[in-house]
């Protein structure tokens, strides 16, 4: 008898490898995953080697709620380590995923998850070789922890880092900021509201390649996930010694993500994103990079929102809306709601 | 949703600041208070000193909720969070506050203590319906803005007999603190009030009549948009020229001359002065805080639990007291931005984000102490 995946639920023999654990796996994740990697079934995927250096990357997700406008915590999944595997300038071709489920999960959700992660590695053009899944006691987790490494190859010629960022160089910035934040926070108990913002979580191995394509002098790309894009500039800034300087103006930010962050007293720099780039690159490239960003659909609102600065406190600096100036700092615990 | 983006309009702000620029007098000095940790942290989030003439000097207020409580009714607190095991239920940035013994709510509930976030009263509310067996305190902070929704949270809690739900509370008034601050003889000298936004929409204009009329100070209520508090600069300015000193209302889209009557009318079914609460810095102020009415003292955790209130002073090198007071600002504190930032707070202006400190440090501290120096003179 076929696993009930519509009305089902997880249950401790799931996880505990024996043939209920095998039937869910060739029923739900050999199944939607479907590859000739996963189908040697087994211990490990045995891959060809590709010429020139490998990228790893792994990436734990955790979110709640695990569905939310824009995705769910499937999709996110892989975009997160695809992207991860991205930024470092590689091609991302295969990913692990390890999943812990919580006793009682409703099978239909897990199918709707693991669909949305196969939908996910078809769009990014990655196969998910292979895999684990344990239970966990009802109670012991939140649902669904999806844990995924990916592995991608770098071009010839091409080293990005985070420590090569260099007065003078210029900021860019992929698209506008602060929709998966929002559409996160949106959705949580508490604060349900309706902003209309969905989450941008997409995959960007496309636009990086683009990007590489251009031919312009890149120095570090890095996705602002977590913390959004003042903690990703003030990491840059850190790795590399350097301050930057920053126009808000020319940060891209659309009306229904500023008036939510307005309505809870939030500054979208810091609200997350999963499917937004920032890239430094050398000063006499940057219009090249840009219009090679603008190029790609997920560039299309690509901007050049600062420089790289000579600074010892190794400061990010904006200037505002208004005119004056401001640090855009590093974050200090959670983004909060304002109370008076 | 193009609201926004209205209110932030660089082209106008120059504008506004051209103007503040041309009617400010250069020869004389313009101390203007901003009462609400809300306009303090719109200035110096977009950097709207820059704006400002040299003559024109911002003075931070106590507008700030968790600044102004004093390490003692954090305390309290958490006594009832460690001591009577309590779920104790609070605004984020509460959380943070330093309080006696090395201890935070927040290291409380790494003790142990079941101490949970939440964005509102209701989640307090809904997390006692939800579990019956435990006993849920919600602490009640904050400015006349939240306390109707508490109000409003006792009132159901007593409508559907909840046993389990009270309310520490410490909610204050905010022309009380006006008062204190202008009757205090060795304080600071103010030329005007920027008067507070969300506040004004429940007590309304008339509030302030008596800061115009009794103490001669003209209050200009502005929103929280910077270009609100530019507009707000530039009629003080206007009045204090022209010799004025009038109420006037700049955030008409919000503010009426009565306030939110419907609003007032449950907090006063609800709430009874207390007759006096202690505020960080500017002491034990008589009716400057509300408490339960008798008919709802079940709900009242302080009674509830016989958790009284003991006071206990300040770190002796946090200058919170004198910041909270106008007399100071967040870089006279000598441990400023060392021993005191946001990641470490020592004191509780550091923690929230409406607080000056926490404000100065995220957004303003590359101006370092020679700008600072500037504008000495207010002390
Ligand atoms: S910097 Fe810290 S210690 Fe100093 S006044 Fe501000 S909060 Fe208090």
């Amino acid at each position: 008898m076929s696993i009930d995946l519509h009305h089902g639920r997880v249950e401790m023999n799931h996880g505990s490898g024996g043939r209920a654990m095998a039937q869910l796996i060739d029923e739900l994740f050999a199944r939607q995953f479907a590859n000739d990697f996963l189908a040697q079934g087994n211990d490990g995927a045995m891959l060809p080697a590709p010429a020139g250096r490998l990228v790893m990357s792994t990436d734990s997700h955790v979110v709640s709620p695990l569905f939310f406008p824009g995705g769910n915590i499937g999709s996110l999944s892989v975009h997160g380590t695809v992207n991860d595997v991205a930024m470092m300038g590689a091609r991302p071709l295969y990913l692990a995923a390890s999943f812990i489920l919580e006793e009682g999960f409703p099978l239909a959700d897990l199918l709707r998850i693991v669909e949305s992660m196969a939908n996910a590695a078809v769009g990014a053009g990655v196969c998910i070789v292979t895999g684990d899944t344990k239970v966990v006691e009802k109670g012991k987790g939140d649902g669904v922890f999806i844990t995924t490494t990916g592995v991608g190859v770098v071009r010839d010629g091409i080293s990005l880092s985070g420590n090569q960022a260099c007065p003078g160089d210029k900021v860019l910035l992929s698209g506008s900021i602060g929709e998966h934040g929002m559409a996160i926070l949106s959705q949580r108990e508490g604060l349900s509201f309706d902003s209309g913002v969905v989450s941008d979580s997409a995959p960007l191995n496309g636009l990086v390649e683009a990007m590489l394509d251009s031919g312009a002098q890149l120095r570090a790309l890095r996705d602002p996930t977590r913390g959004g894009l003042a903690t990703t500039l003030n990491e840059l800034a850190k790795q590399s010694g350097v301050g930057m300087r920053l126009d808000e103006a020319a940060i891209p930010v659309r009306s229904a993500v500023s008036a939510a962050c307005e309505f809870l007293g939030l500054d979208p720099c810091y609200i997350a994103n999963e499917g937004k780039l920032v890239a430094i690159c050398e000063s006499r490239d940057a219009d090249r990079l840009l219009a090679a960003m603008r190029g790609h659909p997920l560039g299309e609102n690509a901007a050049i929102i600062g420089e790289v600065v000579d600074d010892r406190h190794g400061f990010v600096q904006m200037t505002t809306r208004m005119g004056g100036r401001r640090i855009l700092d590093w974050l200090s615990g959670e983004p909060l709601p304002r109370i008076c | 949703m193009r609201y926004v983006d209205e209110f932030r309009d660089g082209e106008l702000a120059r504008h506004l600041a051209a103007a503040i620029g041309s009617e400010a007098k250069g020869t004389r000095r313009y101390h203007l208070m901003e009462f609400c940790g809300g306009h303090t942290h719109a200035i110096s989030r977009y950097g709207l000193g820059d704006l400002l003439p040299p003559s024109v000097l911002m003075i931070h207020g106590p507008g700030c909720p968790v600044c102004v409580l004093p390490i003692g009714r954090i305390d309290q607190a958490i006594r009832l969070a460690l001591e009577h095991r309590v779920t104790l239920c609070s605004y984020g940035d509460c959380l943070r506050v330093p309080a006696s013994h090395g201890l935070s709510l927040l290291k409380a509930k790494a003790q142990g203590a079941d101490v949970r976030m939440v964005y509102a009263v209701t989640d307090a509310l809904e997390l006692a319906r939800r579990n019956p067996e435990r006993q849920v305190v919600f602490l009640a902070i904050g400015f006349e803005t939240t306390t109707p929704p508490t109000a409003v949270a006792v009132q159901q809690a007593k409508a559907s007999g909840l046993k389990n739900f009270s309310v520490l509370c410490y909610h204050v008034l905010t022309p009380a603190a006006m008062h204190a601050i202008l009757e205090n003889p060795a304080g600071v000298q103010l030329d005007g009030f920027i008067g507070p936004a969300h506040v004004s929409t429940v007590i309304g204009s008339l509030s302030y009549e008596p800061f115009a009329r009794d103490h001669g100070k003209p209050v200009v209520i502005a929103g929280f948009e910077p270009l609100d508090v530019m507009q707000a600069v530039l009629m003080l300015v206007r009045q204090i020229n022209t010799g004025r000193a009038e109420v006037e209302n700049e955030f008409t889209r919000a503010v009426t001359p009565e306030g939110n009557l419907k609003a007032q009318a449950i907090v006063n079914e609800v709430f009874e002065l207390r007759d006096s609460f202690e505020w960080r810095g500017l002491g034990a102020l008589p009716n400057s805080a509300v408490k339960l009415r008798p008919r709802y003292a079940d709900f009242d955790a302080e009674a509830r639990f016989g958790v009284g209130y003991v006071p206990v002073p300040d770190n002796k090198a946090c200058e919170c007291g004198a910041i909270l007071r106008g007399e100071k600002r967040p870089q006279d504190c000598r441990i400023f931005g060392t021993a005191c930032t946001p990641d470490r707070p020592v004191g509780s202006c550091m923690v929230s984000a409406e607080g000056a400190c926490s404000a100065h440090y995220t957004y303003g501290r590359f101006q370092g102490p020679a700008r600072a120096n500037a504008r000495g003179d207010m002390q």
